[in-house]
């Protein structure tokens, strides 16, 4: 009699979750998207932000869209995802690498709902990852940045030692390695994607301690607004363009350009053709964009730096390029060898010539 | 009593006024957060979902609210949660993937050790050399909060996780899983440890010499003294049970719901606890009845982000009126206003 009753309320659930799932195909396409930051953080959530209303405004009737916004990563997030999908949504995008398990448990539950995860490295029958190739734009910024520093001091303020933020290292040290082989590399993990107070903290520590350009894996303005107040230190624009912090201290960017991925997967929902895929896009695809160069690097500099941006682009040049040697001296790549994508993805060392731990 | 459900109702007003104010439709907004979670279309989740945010608040919140009464403030079961939590799941990662019935008990019994052990710490400090709790206590989560990042990317990390940071899922190891007692209901063993809570803390209140003398101490420490309450045996007695109390939340939570120890693990129970607590009265079945109130808001509140793009910090003003109406009112019923004349000499 019990178990009777609990299928009975199962089944009658189930119904109904379907039933709001043909509603949704009726009409509109109804695309929901899980954000980690609030939309005005001026960084990795507004770009998302910005993604959403690109769909919004390609597709304007056909679709409507639905956000949550600073959503912790863990079992609210599987509830705001279980939320939306109850709520008729066909697609969701969940856009922060802590959304993963989450993610792939209520793909489970909603075989007819489409998930993209940004980020991350589990896929589904629903459940497809994307992510950028930041380090090619990286590899553009410590080549500006390693020009740039008079103190040879470049501070970094690190996320979370994920493979995504020790790749941005070791690329942006790579290349300003190449061009000032003096330049030393301080990090600070502050252990939030987006906490100003604790972001603007680090960048004064990094300054105090002789850093003149400031590199950023956090998603807020304030370790800009830091380096402006310090006067002579700069910095670059992170996932977004920061451009009110021109043409000083931001001398570029490299900025997360979503807007066509999300399209194109919104579209592929309404044809019906969408499928898992592991999307990895950097430069080329345009996924990673840099920020325009402003006048306070010299001339030479940018026009070095964008050659470098169009060999990334048409595929000419690798980020990851051999010779290279890990931290404790032992051989990674040999001369000409170029890094694969799993060895890039799990990336848990730093290259030789970096001071400090990936912290454990 | 009556002003609890008074706050409420202030609460709602205030928020629609503010909800009008960024071009939402107030009574719609009001509808969403309180009746949507409990009756909409998709109540049949979001109810087990009450269950599931409310729990872990409770439990901390009983805690916290024996102290309180007898003004010992434990303001850090953030960390107890966090570090009850790393002992919880270090017991289970370390018989990983041993298969028996002992592990999980084994497990609660960790997570509360490794509050109460956390707890022990402003505990004996402040009996033996009178240091403030308060401080000791707040600061010992920061402790907590790198002591959860260590272990994410290092003792605790999953060794199949392709050198990303954080344990191993519970939820794929049986022996270890906080789940469901009975599937759908939400009803996991932490909300059944929490409602026990409630009826011992209740007995023990209203029932138990230990419950009289923290009573007395808080309303006359004196008089307490003069009948024979040690204040040290007190302050362990207090410190120690919220600390367990709120280890056992944070075991609960990683077995169940969250299902994996990751740097960002603690989302803040400890400290919206403080507001159950105050917000019910530090009286077992208010509290009971202000964390289900509160898991309410966050419930109603995501389903007003999501359905009426209502920004979050809207929502994070509305539960925070709620506990500013609440002081206020307090204030208003104890106090009379008077407009004080000028003097005149």
């Amino acid at each position: 009699m019990k178990l009777m009753k609990l299928l009975a309320t199962a089944a009658m659930a189930l119904g109904l979750a379907t039933t709001a799932m043909a509603e949704g195909h009726g009409e509109k396409t109804k695309v929901g998207f899980v954000y980690v930051g609030p939309v005005g953080d001026g960084g990795w959530t507004y770009e998302h932000n910005q993604g959403r209303l690109a769909v919004e405004e390609h597709f304007g009737d056909k679709v409507e869209t639905v956000f949550v916004e600073s959503v912790p990563e863990g079992p609210d997030a599987e509830r705001v995802m279980t939320q939306m999908a109850l709520e008729g949504a066909d697609l969701i995008f969940t856009t922060s690498f802590g959304y993963m398990d989450p993610t792939i448990n209520v793909a489970a539950k909603f075989p007819e709902v489409k998930f993209e995860h940004a980020t991350g490295y589990k896929t589904a029958p629903n459940v497809s990852t994307y992510s950028a190739r930041f380090y090619e734009g990286r590899a553009v910024q410590g080549h500006i940045a390693g020009h740039m520093t008079k103190s040879n001091i470049v501070g970094y303020i690190g996320s979370y030692p994920i493979p995504e933020v020790i790749r941005g290292i070791n690329s942006a040290y790579i290349h300003a390695k190449k061009v000032n082989p003096d330049v030393e590399f301080k990090i600070i993990w502050a252990f939030t994607w987006f906490d100003p107070a604790k972001e603007a903290d680090a960048a004064k520590t990094l300054i105090e301690q002789g850093a003149d350009v400031i590199l950023q894996h956090t998603d807020s303005t304030a370790p800009q607004a830091a380096a402006q107040a310090a006067g002579n230190v700069i910095t670059f624009g992170q996932a977004s363009d920061m451009a009110e912090y021109a043409p000083m201290p931001r001398v570029s960017s490299i900025i997360d350009n979503w807007a066509p991925y999300y399209i194109t997967r919104t579209q592929a929902v309404m044809d019906g053709t969408w499928e898992t895929k592991m999307t990895w896009d950097g430069i080329g695809p345009g996924m990673v964009g840099i920020g325009e160069i402003t006048n306070a690097v010299p001339a030479d500099v940018k026009e070095e730096a964008l050659a470098l941006k169009a060999a990334l682009a048409d595929g000419s040049y690798h980020p990851f390029t051999g010779p290279l040697k890990k931290q404790d001296g032992s051989d990674w790549l040999a001369e000409g060898e170029t890094a694969d994508d799993g060895t890039l993805a799990g990336m848990n060392f730093l290259v030789e010539g970096i001071e400090g731990t990936i912290p454990e | 009593m009556a002003t609890p459900v008074l706050a409420v109702l202030v609460t709602m007003v205030a928020g629609g006024i503010l909800f009008a104010f960024l071009g939402k439709p107030p009574i719609e907004a009001i509808r969403v957060i309180f009746w949507d979670p409990l009756f909409s279309e998709f109540a049949f989740y979001y109810r087990p979902q009450l269950l599931v945010k409310g729990a872990p608040l409770v439990l901390i919140a009983i805690g916290l609210s024996l102290g309180f009464r007898a003004g010992i403030w434990n303001i850090g079961a953030e960390g107890q949660y966090i570090i009850g939590a790393l002992s919880g799941a270090g017991v289970a990662l370390a018989f990983y993937p041993l298969d028996a019935w002992w592990i999980f008990p084994l497990m609660v019994l960790g997570g509360a050790l490794g509050g109460f052990l956390w707890a022990m710490i402003p505990a004996l400090l402040k009996v033996k050399f009178g240091t403030n709790e308060i401080l000791v206590s707040l600061m010992l989560v920061y402790v907590a909060e790198k002591i959860l990042a260590s272990m994410s990317l290092g003792l605790l990390k999953n060794p199949e996780g392709y050198g990303f940071p954080g344990s191993r899922n519970l939820q794929q190891y049986p022996s270890a899983h906080n789940a469901e007692i009975f599937t759908g209901s939400g009803m996991h063993w932490g909300v059944a440890a929490a409602l026990i809570a409630v009826i011992f803390a209740y007995i023990l209140l209203n029932r138990h010499m230990l419950g009289f003398q923290i009573r007395l101490t808080g309303e006359a420490p004196r008089a307490a003294r003069f009948a024979g309450v040690s204040p040290a045996r007190l302050v362990l007695f207090c410190l120690g049970t919220a600390g367990a109390l709120a280890g056992m939340a944070g075991m609960f939570e990683v077995s169940g719901p969250s299902g994996q120890v990751s740097i960002d693990f603690n989302v803040g129970y400890g400290f919206t606890a403080i507001i159950v607590a105050f917000l019910g009265r530090l009286h077992p079945i208010g509290i009971l009845l202000a964390g289900a109130l509160m898991a309410l808001t966050y419930i109603g509140g995501e389903i007003a982000q999501s359905k009426l793009g209502m920004p979050s910090a809207a929502i994070q003003v509305f539960q925070g009126m709620l506990l500013f109406f609440l002081l206020a009112l307090d204030m208003l019923t104890h106090f009379r206003l008077r407009l004080a004349a000028k003097g005149v000499a």
